[in-house]
């Protein structure tokens, strides 16, 4: 879970705080990024954990130390199989984090990690992963100082669970807040979306599907300071749209900051090979994961800069302009076609499900 | 009960004659053309796929039709506006 | 994408939607039934609502598979997979029906083995791969599905495999629509026939509803062009005076069917002298069980199934909204009870119901007109 509480001071909780998670066991589906989710986290972890009104849910933690404020922020890495075209379970534990501090606006410093490793691991699967996440941390410039291990016993663990916590510097010039939305800001896409999900659903071996087809798997933090070099004053929101998709990020910020996010159908990016799994199976790509994107909210000025910067920098060729932010459908998303017709596009409840009706 | 999608025959099993690999931009999946005996595809041929099994040969001539069609929609409809206007019948 | 695309092509949709409003003038109603979940799934997909003109209603039907199914159905299914080494295979559409101790995924959560499979040979593929185990597959759909499935057991039987069996609920499409229009408050002027059911039972089982209920039926493909065309073809009847079954899905749908799959359903399956549609009740000669030929492969015959009868909540009002007598937010338990997280009725679980698929699509778009301000 990444949401976490985007405003300092330390809160500090009673044991008696209410909590309004009602369901009577865990599911799957609390974990996968949608509703339930979200339930979780608002229902029992924000009012034991954060306290009485802890604002907006954000990618990262901004908390002060004597005067110096830091970001900080912690991702579990689940992932069948471990390894799959274009990544691993390592690369994804380092760029998962290093991107969620990017998005809220800081650059990475430095990771922690946590492995809880299955009893009867190969050691040389343990260490390909390992020998990923050096790779992973050097190219996308931060230190991995410390760490800790669990074993646990066979059975319990998928082969191995990653935990990584990162602290980040503060970017200067630019102020990520879901609060400073405005009507008229145009929403934008870094590059296609939908690589990675498909990629591991189809990696799992399960659909009986081949496609040529890579996870996105990337560090966004270059992007993220082209964007902010060029357009920084007028950045309003940023998120990596990782489980649930952009259809459940665009739906938080639709929620938190209660105007309606506004999509151009035609103008959305998808490689051929997603779209064409996501028709076979009646996935939409908007709910699908993605590991090396970023959505971004700019102000009307600051757009069309904002764009140009992204397209030229490396990496950033595919980057859209998808839609803008309006009055309504106030707290959702709409996606349009150019045809006139429309569609409000809501976060699942759990994972997309492949269908046949 | 409807999705059912077009793909392309790439290839058919030599070992099974009733197994094909099938590609949907780019995505492959092999299918069961058993359904299809009486008409039986070929690669190169566009089949119509529902839970990996193949319904239905599409045919080219009734999909380009269908869009000559409806291409001519709007062309009907002005030249029935300019007869209407000569006031000569009611093409209503 | 081939043979999709060009059935997107936004300015052919336009102008499609043009001639609509042109014949649908504005002195008459005009209530069209989709008998298909598919159609009503791409309905919202595409947002045809929102180009067609206001005098054109168009009624959600009972052709959700998922939808129809009584929730002891799947607690049967359910049950024989609580028996040991049973591995539970179902289309991703089961996944989150509940049934009455909870829904697949939810029993995969406290333990059950239950495998997401996209075809009913990969079902059979599991029971290869898997010897120690026994497979049992869940299997739903019309007529666009039950060959798929009974070529599989056909298929199992050649190769002598023993662990697979199919737990059968395949429902047929005539006995529904004639449910409809049975249906003292029901009242429809057309209807857009199914398009993927059509392949397989080709297009003359509908004569009947051209010819004895005077109701023009167009058999539609999915795309949005095929859908506005074949309302195009509907008006046109209508204002003709006419009442015929015609093709627009001709590049796809033979007017004869498939006769191979029409063999295989033979082959397998018999007619169940009735079968119980959750919504409508139940319905002589509507859902297909497996012969005797290949009992071996039938799970109510292998497992003993607890076969209980479960009723929905009676505020629940599924079956007024699945004959379109409702819309779904006229049911009293619309959005409060009954929400996509927490369904009551099937309507709201499949994400073709016509409970889900408004809840989803339209209620907020509702909200955005009446205040004046749609995208």
């Amino acid at each position: 879970m990444r949401l976490e509480a985007s405003t300092a001071p330390a809160a500090v909780v009673s044991d008696s705080a209410p909590t309004r998670f009602r369901d009577p066991q865990i599911e799957m589906a609390h974990g996968a990024g949608g509703k339930a989710s979200r339930k979780l986290v608002e229902g029992l972890f924000a009012p034991l954990l954060f306290g009485a009104a802890p604002g907006p849910l954000g990618d990262a933690a901004h908390v002060d130390l004597n005067g110096t404020t830091v970001a900080i922020t912690t991702d579990s890495f689940v992932v069948k199989p471990l390894s799959f075209p274009g990544g691993s379970i390592g690369e994804l534990a380092v760029n998962g984090t290093v991107n969620d501090l990017a998005v809220s606006g800081a650059k990475a410093e430095a990771l922690v990690v946590s492995y809880v490793l299955e009893a009867g691991l190969p050691t040389p699967i343990l260490e390909a992963e390992v020998r990923a996440m050096a790779k992973a941390a050097r190219d996308a410039g931060v230190r991995i100082p410390a760490g800790d291990t669990k074993v646990v016993e066979h059975g319990k663990a998928d082969q191995m669970y990653i935990t990584t916590t990162g602290i980040g510097r503060l970017l200067r010039g630019v102020n990520v807040d879901p609060r400073s939305v405005r009507v008229g800001d145009r929403i934008l896409l870094s590059g296609p979306i939908g690589d990675h999900g498909i990629t591991i659903l189809l990696a799992r071996g399960e659909l009986d599907l081949e496609a040529d087809l890579r996870s996105d798997t990337r560090s966004v933090l270059p992007l993220v300071e082209t964007l902010i070099h060029a357009a920084g004053p007028g950045i309003r929101w940023m998120r990596d749209p990782t489980r649930g998709g952009a259809a459940t990020s665009l739906n938080e910020l639709a929620r938190d900051c209660g105007l309606g996010m506004v999509l151009f159908e035609d103008q959305i990016p998808v490689r051929d090979t997603v779209r064409g799994a996501c028709e076979l199976l009646g996935l939409d790509p908007l709910h699908i994961a993605n590991e090396g994107q970023f959505l971004a909210v700019v102000s009307p000025e600051y757009a069309d800069v904002a764009i140009n910067a992204l397209c030229l920098a490396p990496g950033g060729s595919e980057a859209q302009v998808i839609g803008e932010v309006r009055e309504q459908p106030a707290g959702a998303v709409l996606v349009t076609t150019l045809y006139g017709g429309s569609r409000i596009v809501d976060m699942l409840v759990g994972d997309p499900l492949p269908r046949i009706c | 009960m409807c999705l059912a999608i077009p793909g392309r025959i790439v290839e058919i099993a030599s070992e099974n004659q009733d197994s094909a690999l099938v590609d949907v931009v780019g995505v492959r999946r092999r299918i069961d053309l058993g359904l299809l005996h009486d008409d039986k595809p070929a690669p190169g041929d566009w089949v119509l796929i529902h839970v990996g099994f193949a319904m239905s040969k599409i045919s080219e001539q009734d999909a380009a039709d269908q869009m000559s069609t409806l291409r001519m929609l709007g062309e009907i409809d002005g030249a029935m506006q300019e007869v209407q206007g000569y006031g000569l019948e009611d093409v209503n | 994408m081939r043979f999709v695309d060009e059935f997107r092509e936004p300015e052919l949709i336009s102008k499609t939607a043009e001639e609509i409003r042109r014949l649908a003038g504005t002195q008459r109603h005009y209530r069209m039934m989709e008998v298909c979940g598919g159609h009503t799934h791409a309905i919202y997909r595409f947002g045809l609502k929102d180009i067609l003109p206001e005098n054109i209603e168009l009624i959600h039907g009972p052709g959700c598979p998922v939808c129809v199914l009584p929730m002891g159905r799947i607690d049967d299914g359910l049950a024989i997979a609580q028996q040991p080494d049973v591995i539970f295979a179902a289309f991703g559409d089961m996944m989150r029906v509940p049934g009455t101790q909870g829904s697949p995924l939810e029993h995969k959560a406290r333990g059950m083995d239950v495998r997401i499979v996209y075809s009913p040979s990969d079902a059979l593929k599991l029971a290869r791969l898997n010897p120690e185990k026994h497979v049992m597959f869940f299997a739903i759909g019309f007529e666009t599905t039950a060959p798929s499935t009974a070529l599989t057991m056909m298929r199992a039987k050649a190769e002598g495999i023993r662990n697979f069996s199919v737990f059968c609920n395949h429902v047929t499409i005539i006995p529904a629509i004639r449910a409809i229009l049975d249906s003292p408050d029901m009242r429809l002027d057309a209807f857009i026939g199914p398009g993927h059911v059509s392949t397989v039972i080709g297009c003359r089982p509908y004569e009947w509803i051209a010819q004895n209920e005077s109701k023009p039926i167009v058999v539609s493909g999915f795309e949005p062009l095929d859908m506005l065309q074949s309302i195009v073809m509907l008006l046109r009847q209508l204002r003709a005076g006419e009442a015929k079954v015609e093709n627009q899905y001709k590049r796809v749908v033979p007017w004869e069917g498939n006769r191979a799959a029409l063999k295989a359903m033979a082959e397998v399956f018999q007619l169940r002298p009735y079968f119980e549609w959750r919504g409508l009740g139940f319905i002589s000669q509507s859902a297909l069980r497996i012969n005797d030929k290949y009992a071996e492969f039938d799970a109510e015959q292998r497992f003993e199934v607890p076969g209980i009868r479960v009723t929905d909540p009676k505020a629940a009002q599924c079956g007024e909204v699945l004959k379109g007598v409702l819309k779904p937010h006229q049911c009293k338990l619309f959005g409060r009870e009954c929400t996509p997280e927490h369904p009551v009725g099937a309507l709201m679980v499949s994400s073709e119901g016509s409970c889900a698929a408004y809840h989803n699509y339209e209620h907020r778009k509702a909200a955005m007109v009446s205040l004046g301000s749609i995208a």
